[in-house]
């Protein structure tokens, strides 16, 4: 079982990286450039597991560990290979 | 008083502390090695700087499933003293020992500097010797010391008179241009509601001396043995 976890800080928060990409972007030409955040992007394999159980055991893991709750927000996506 | 300093793999501030401590209390000072899971020995225990786990995923995210963490939020909670500078700040929001979180600097750039914070609270166990409001001179060294909190938290801290310093001018006066970082209302240090767990970006342990260009540190740790 393979996932695709992405993790972004939440609405609202500043994203300093993203407004400086932004600026960049806006720099080089690219002047519709209205907004950018930048977040993760997580790639997990999972060992013997059904698709119930490994999203119980994804949310888990972003719970615990892959996104600070305060701040950031999570979505995963899962891909049974 | 017998103190311990953790060290995790990527704690640099750890001797610093512990010389500091030494110094300044003339209390018995141990290293705990991050894996260890016995703290009965201390009555107060530091989570240095540094870059524990080189700061990989979040800054002490990691360093919170450290063994070590387990034994802390139980000393905590028999009311022991907990201390985290920098790093250890950051690992004690992550633990959520402490209300917030510690994101990138507003300007994205690594900070080490010195600037000033005043006192907010001066009726805490690490701060009971300073005069309220007074402005001290202690460096900071951060990368992700933006302190965040929502409103309603923020709220709550104040109310709590949770805020145990913030960033200022040499004056003691409140200016965007003095919060080196975009913390939200220009907080440094944050203490929890129990009042036995403080945590702060700038190092006291880097001011203790005036070779160092200030000693205003001192201030902090001789309070904790007052």
């Amino acid at each position: 079982m393979k996932a695709t976890v992405k993790v972004r800080l939440k609405n609202g928060i500043l994203d300093p990286q993203g407004l400086t990409v932004k600026n960049a972007l806006i720099h080089l030409g690219f002047k519709n450039m209205k907004n950018v955040r930048i977040g993760k992007l997580i790639e997990l394999e999972i060992e013997n597991t059904k698709t119930e159980e490994a999203k119980k055991i994804i949310e888990d893991a972003c719970k615990k560990l892959l996104s600070n709750p305060v701040i950031e927000d999570y979505i995963y996506e899962i891909s049974e290979e | 008083m017998r103190f311990g300093v953790v060290v995790f793999p990527g704690s640099n501030c750890d001797h610093d502390m512990y010389y500091a401590l030494k110094k300044i209390t003339g209390s018995k000072v141990d290293f705990i090695w991050h894996r260890e899971s016995s703290l009965n020995e201390f009555d107060a225990v530091v989570l240095p700087g540094g870059f524990s786990y080189g700061d990989y995923l979040r800054a002490g995210a990691i360093a919170r499933f450290s063994p070590i963490l387990n034994e802390i939020t139980r000393f905590v909670d028999k009311g022991k003293l907990v201390l985290g500078i920098c790093n250890g700040f950051q690992v004690l929001t992550e633990t959520g020992l402490l209300p917030g979180a510690l994101m990138r600097n507003q300007d994205l750039r690594f900070i080490c500097k010195h600037v000033y914070i005043r006192s907010e609270n001066v009726s805490t166990t690490f701060t009971n010797v300073l005069n309220k409001r007074q402005v001290l001179s202690i460096p900071i060294a951060h990368g992700e010391g933006n302190y965040f909190i929502d409103e309603d938290g923020l709220k709550q801290i104040q109310d709590n008179n949770q805020i145990v310093f913030r960033y200022c001018d040499p004056s003691g006066d409140l200016l965007d241009t003095f919060n080196p970082n975009g913390s939200s209302d220009y907080i440094a240090g944050v203490i929890n509601k129990k009042g036995n767990v403080l945590g702060m970006m700038p190092h006291p342990e880097r001011a203790v001396e005036k070779i160092l260009g200030s000693d205003d540190g001192r201030l902090i740790l001789e309070s904790i043995i007052s």
